[in-house]
């Protein structure tokens, strides 16, 4: 888990774009992000993320802004480094490999200009990482979308950037390819040392990939935080509807061929979880949604629920409709969201700091 | 041989001519065309439609004005004198002058077409793999530009061949200075010498469709909208 508390890179922008039309866009944000891991910049399309990053990239140059990454100052009253002065990797939405150059052609364009350049075991390491080795030759028009995505990451890495800012890099992919490239994100937030900022409208990117977590709306920042922290929040959920729910980051401990489960142990508990191929000692996220979290006060043995979990209730929020409220639990250091209906708040008359069980009817693993 | 010399003559004149222009209206077509392309300032239309005059405008008339502005009375004309260049027109750098103004667009247009085509994104992808302004036109802009280029230089090489009228009225009928094919025809033909007019008309016509086969081949294999010239 990455701690919010040693904010690398302090970001604040101030402007509105479009102020002599009559559509205009304020984008006003200030965030501190960790100088590690992957921060995901979760918001609608039209919430200004895209602009964000283009700030932070230089590539869209506004006023008001401050920036500065760890010591080195890239933005503020006085200065304004150009973009190619930044010693950061972009990864665009679309394919933005150079259709005149060859996939290694594009990965030398970056090792030419990197920083120190870039000595051939690591070149070879970061091809072996995004498992580009067998496209060299081909031309970007000769790649799939998927292909093309995963020599734009390593061309990006081959810059040897301090930052790598991701523009919703699966976005413009099918389910499949999004498959074939989240596990090479996977890698990368494991084994780069490198700050990852990334853009998603994608809740399942959020919590397969994130550590920490910005939300954005018009243009300005409703939420920021650790990830269990944020979407475990309950004023936010409205954002998110049907797809409220918190992620678990756990340990693969057993294995139950008979019944063909996996036993996963979290912080303060344990979940009984279908068996995906998992290996034991695997570190997985499971993904539990308020919607499948129910509470009673007893523990019901004869029920048809595997996993019970005791819990204190931390908040209780209505939601926005009237007839539902939202539940924060915590089991140890673990944070739990529930849905259920505000009759049943006062049906079972809980309150803060009430002990009750959580029964979570489903778990999955976040893939 | 079916040339005589006068012909010869006249054919490599041409070819000294066309290539000199060729290559200054790259040089400066670029700049041109890469401001067009990419501005947004009020002056894109007014430098836009001047570029493209040529296009439209009698060649007499062009011309004409460049005689007047490059002749002893006219500004460029006096600042010629001034520096002890004497007068251009009648001479075999006026005419190249001349040409310059009169093949502009056919430079000008491919390159702003291929400019606009390429877009904003790879300049941006670029900078954000550390490489500046010059490295990005070089690295970047000039090799997704190539077919813009082979149009632009085909067609200005081969406009500034079929040049008359400015010719005659800035170069005027000079042997081995300002006496291109084209005149040399118009000469043949005044002396009512029609075998030798053939011979250099149908050099001509060859090498004009040539030309076009070149670029239009070159089309076929490059989906760039580069070809478009023109209004």
């Amino acid at each position: 888990m990455i701690e919010a508390a040693t904010p690398g890179i302090v970001a604040k922008f101030c402007h509105t774009f479009g102020a002599e039309l009559r559509r205009s866009f304020s984008l006003d944000v200030e965030l501190q992000l960790p100088s590690s891991g992957i921060t995901a910049v979760f918001g609608e399309s039209g919430s200004g993320k895209t602009t964000l990053l283009r700030c932070i990239a230089g590539l869209q140059r506004v006023q008001r802004g401050n920036l500065s990454i760890r010591d080195d100052i890239w933005q503020n009253e006085q200065t304004f480094i150009p973009t190619h002065a930044r010693p950061l990797g972009f990864v665009f939405q679309e394919s933005s490999l150079f259709p005149h150059l060859s996939a290694f052609g594009n990965l030398h364009y970056a090792m030419k200009r990197a920083d120190g350049g870039v000595t051939q075991q690591e070149f070879d390491r970061i091809v072996a990482l995004m498992g580009i080795e067998e496209l060299s030759n081909h031309y970007p028009d000769q790649l799939s979308g998927g292909e093309k995505q995963r020599v734009a990451i390593a061309r990006a890495l081959l810059i040897k950037p301090r930052l790598l800012l991701m523009d919703e890099p699966l976005a413009s992919l099918d389910l499949a390819r999004k498959q074939e490239i989240l596990p090479y994100l996977e890698t990368l937030r494991e084994e780069i040392e490198l700050p990852i900022l990334y853009i998603t409208h994608s809740i399942g990117e959020v919590a397969r990939l994130a550590n920490y977590l910005v939300v954005m709306e018009q243009g300005r920042v409703v939420a920021q935080g650790d990830l269990a922290d944020v979407l475990s929040r309950v004023d936010l959920p409205v954002r998110l509807g049907e797809d409220s729910g918190v992620v678990v980051q756990a340990t693969v401990v057993e294995r139950d061929s008979q019944w063909n489960l996996l036993r996963a142990e979290f912080p303060g508990g344990e979940l009984w979880i279908p068996d995906g191929g998992d290996a034991l000692d695997e570190k997985i996220r499971i993904r539990i949604l308020a919607r499948d979290v129910s509470l009673a006060l007893q523990s019901h043995d004869d029920s048809s629920i595997v996993n019970r979990l005791q819990a204190e209730v931390v908040e209780i929020k209505d939601d926005v409709d009237g007839a539902m409220a939202l539940v924060k639990l915590r089991i140890d250091s673990t944070l739990l969201l529930a849905r259920i209906s505000r009759r049943s708040v006062h049906h079972i008359s809980i309150n803060p700091g009430s002990r009750v069980w959580a029964q979570i009817k489903s778990v999955a693993i976040q893939r | 041989m079916a040339f005589s010399a006068a012909d010869l003559t006249a054919i490599l004149l041409t070819l000294r001519l066309a290539t000199t222009v060729t290559v200054i209206l790259l040089l400066i077509g670029t700049p041109i065309a890469w401001w067009l392309a990419r501005t947004r300032s009020w002056f894109k239309g007014p430098v836009g439609a001047l570029v493209a005059l040529p296009l439209v405008l009698p060649p007499t008339v062009l011309g004409f004005y460049l005689l007047i502005a490059l002749g002893p009375n006219g500004p460029i004309g006096q600042f010629t004198a001034a520096l002890g260049l004497g007068t251009l027109p009648f001479t075999y750098w006026g005419l190249v002058v001349g040409s310059v103004f009169y093949s502009l667009p056919f430079v000008v247009q491919p390159l702003q077409n291929v400019f606009e085509s390429i877009g904003e994104r790879p300049l941006e992808v670029a900078a954000t793999l550390r490489a500046g302004p010059w490295d990005r036109f070089f690295s970047v802009v000039l090799p997704m530009a190539k077919p813009g280029y082979l149009t632009a230089t085909v067609l200005g090489f081969a406009h500034t061949v079929g040049e008359f009228g400015v010719v005659l009225m800035i170069g005027g009928n000079i042997p081995g200075q300002t006496r291109v094919v084209s005149v040399q025809i118009y000469d043949h033909v005044e002396a009512l010498d029609y075998g030798q007019a053939h011979w250099l008309a149908a050099a001509m016509l060859l090498f004009s469709f040539l030309v076009l086969l070149l670029v239009y081949g070159a089309r076929g294999k490059s989906q760039a909208s580069a070809m478009r010239y023109g209004a």
